[in-house]
């Protein structure tokens, strides 16, 4: 049985949601997707993927006119067994786990010099994660990063971004049969960064995928998750986490592609925003093509808008072209801070900063516990505290 | 000895573009080891005065002074007169989700008593103190009020008065939306407390059904948005018997 739902609770002037109408994610993008970049027109702003962006922020990643200097640093730690190439656009590992379906994801292709490929061998089972440190030196850079994991193989990749640069990546995930991958991508850029990133997912038979995508930082932070499955029985969760400050745009766009029976996803994300014009967007697409009997899904975004002159645009939604499933829902909402929730904590001698505090942990607490790494979580708790003590400031 | 008092107050409150006036110079002083009960219609500002005495952002002070053992309450925060012993029982408890109970009651008494309790004794004061409004120990990692029935949310406003020990407990309804047997459970509760002698209690209600099980030494009939007329216990029953118009027609063209 298909079941959908969308629930705004308590939306609020100060943060808006708009519900899709009947566009579809196919006809939804202005281009099909493609690793050429002259496949894409230079956007203009009204395309619907570019509607909610900021083009002139993006420091011209998006017409051309951006260069890459280098200036970005990166530096993968990665346990015995771990295998890490340099490999060029031929590899055939190179873009396998999906094409660009935008003009900067394309550029990014068009334009990286090499490619970094980290492998898991089969059947090996890390104890220790494998990072990735990111860190901008004020550059312009292109990259493709692809991270493969063997049958049956289970990894923590933890991906930094720290610093500034105007950076524009892929990142490409091939899971295979029976492995099981989590992913922390964590943006924690100076507030003068641009990052638009691609990741694509292909999950395997059987195969676990999990993603947290954690954002702070940046002036301007755009990613794409995307996820695909190359079997059955495969399952995907992603989740994700951010902190908007004024002045900041985070846009997390999200896809789910049930393209083969039998598969799981789930999608939570959540936000805290604060400031005048900080904007968060996101977008869940769900499709559950017609060969897709048996998928699972469930998707949700909910926001907190702590202060007033913030923005949220919310857009779930969920295509199916089958009703041989087991379920399928979404859910979006945009809540006000409450002043009767401050009310009620400072009633009973909580000051006000604390009070606070207690609303957004609690507003986060659930879903953090949900990424099931400790010291990730106890991370993100620190740095969730970290950025609200900035506003009570 | 704790004394809260209030004089003269005025109390407005904005309202589709007007400015409304909903207490019109109320005079109340209430007294460690007292109970009062606030009896009256519905709309007559018992609320309002609940409220704008906690220091509810909603409402405005023109006129008048609130003042508890001389210090003026009305120039402390909200949670600054929770510290200074204040407490108020709401209706309508607000839901705090991803915030447990026994989390927001250790921030609390930390909050109110200054320091963090001994972790040891507070587990058995907390476990004590639930167990004698029956409340159900799992309560404590439940969310606070979230989904709480009318009864756990009244039960919990009282688990709160018993640990954080207030010098002035206002208790708003509390008996509304109650079936007898937790009605009797909350008036126990909120009994326990008054036997220390440490606490005043306002008790707001619209019903005297309360006052079976929690005397008060003085009723004060609300009307208008001020006292109509105070006496002691006898005063509710005779609101028993005839009910709020007398007082009520007055009011009417003001």
């Amino acid at each position: 049985m298909a079941e959908a739902q969308n629930i705004p609770v308590g939306s609020t002037t100060a943060g808006s949601i708009a519900v899709a109408a009947e566009s579809t994610v196919a006809t939804r993008m202005s281009a099909p997707p493609s690793f050429d970049v002259d496949s894409f027109p230079v956007p203009h702003g009204r395309e619907e993927e570019w509607r909610f962006t900021p083009l002139e922020r993006l420091r011209g990643l998006h017409d051309g006119t951006a260069v890459a200097d280098g200036g970005i640093r990166v530096e993968v730690s990665a346990p015995e067994g771990v295998t890490q190439e340099t490999v060029g656009r031929d590899d055939a590992r190179v873009g396998k786990a999906g094409k660009p379906v935008d003009r900067v994801a394309a550029q990014a292709y068009s334009s990286f010099e090499k490619a970094s490929v980290v492998t898991v061998p089969k059947e090996t089972v890390l104890t220790e994660p494998i990072r990735i440190a990111v860190h901008g030196e004020g550059g312009t850079a292109f990259a493709h990063q692809v991270i493969e994991l063997g049958a049956f193989a289970e990894a923590l990749v933890v991906i930094d971004h720290t610093g500034d640069a105007v950076l524009a990546a892929n990142v490409d995930f091939v899971i295979g049969d029976g492995a099981k991958l989590t992913v922390v991508s964590v943006q924690d850029w100076d507030d003068t960064a641009v990052h638009v990133a691609q990741h694509n997912a292909l999950v395997g038979r059987d195969a676990s995928f999990k993603s947290v995508v954690v954002t702070f930082g940046g002036d301007l932070v755009r990613l794409h998750p995307r996820v695909q499955y190359a079997g059955t029985g495969g399952e995907a969760e992603l989740l994700g986490l951010y902190v908007t400050d004024a002045g900041q745009h985070q846009e997390h766009r999200l896809l789910v592609d049930h393209n083969t029976p039998h598969c799981k996803s789930n999608v939570v994300y959540k936000g805290a925003l604060q400031g005048d014009d900080a904007h968060a967007v996101w977008i869940g697409d769900v499709l559950i093509e017609a060969a897709a009997e048996g998928t699972d899904t469930y998707e949700m975004n909910r926001n907190l808008v702590l202060t007033d002159g913030a923005r949220v645009d919310s857009v779930p939604n969920l295509e199916i072209e089958t009703g041989e499933i087991v379920g399928a829902g979404h859910a979006s909402a945009t809540g006000r801070f409450d002043d009767e929730q401050l009310f009620y904590l400072q009633s009973r001698g909580i000051p006000e900063e604390e009070a606070r505090r207690l609303v957004v942990r609690g507003f986060f607490a659930e879903l953090v516990q949900q990424i099931g790494l400790p010291d990730v979580e106890e991370r993100l708790i620190a740095k969730i505290e970290e950025e609200l003590e900035a506003t009570v400031a | 000895m704790a004394t809260l008092e209030i004089k003269d107050l005025h109390v407005t409150v904005e309202a589709d573009n007007a400015t409304k006036e909903i207490l019109k110079g109320v005079d109340l002083t209430v007294k460690q080891g007292e109970t009062h009960a606030i009896m009256g219609p519905n709309g007559s500002g018992k609320s309002t005065l609940a409220y704008s005495v906690a220091g509810h952002p909603k409402y405005t002070i023109t006129q008048g002074s609130v003042t508890l053992d001389g210090e003026d309450v009305l120039e402390m925060s909200v949670d600054e007169r929770a510290r200074a012993g204040m407490f108020l029982a709401m209706q309508y408890p607000v839901e705090v989700p991803g915030v447990s109970v026994s989390n927001f009651l250790r921030t609390s008494a930390t909050a109110i008593r200054g320091e963090a309790p001994k972790l040891r004794t507070w587990v058995k004061e907390v476990k004590s103190a639930m167990e004698q409004l029956q409340m159900d120990p799992a309560f404590a990692e439940r969310n606070v009020n979230e989904g709480f029935s009318g009864g756990e949310k009244k039960r919990h406003e009282i688990l709160q008065m018993e640990l954080l020990k207030p010098k002035i407990a206002i208790l708003d309804e509390t008996d509304s939306g109650l079936d007898v047997d937790a009605l009797r459970q909350v008036s126990d509760g909120v009994n326990r407390v008054r036997e220390t002698g440490e606490v005043g209690t306002l008790l707001i209600t619209h019903y005297t059904r309360i006052l079976r099980y929690i005397k008060p030494d003085f009723v004060h009939v609300f009307a208008n948005g001020r006292i109509a007329e105070s006496g002691g216990a006898e005063l509710a029953d005779k609101l028993e018997a005839e009910g709020y118009e007398a007082y009520t027609k007055g009011g009417a063209s003001a």
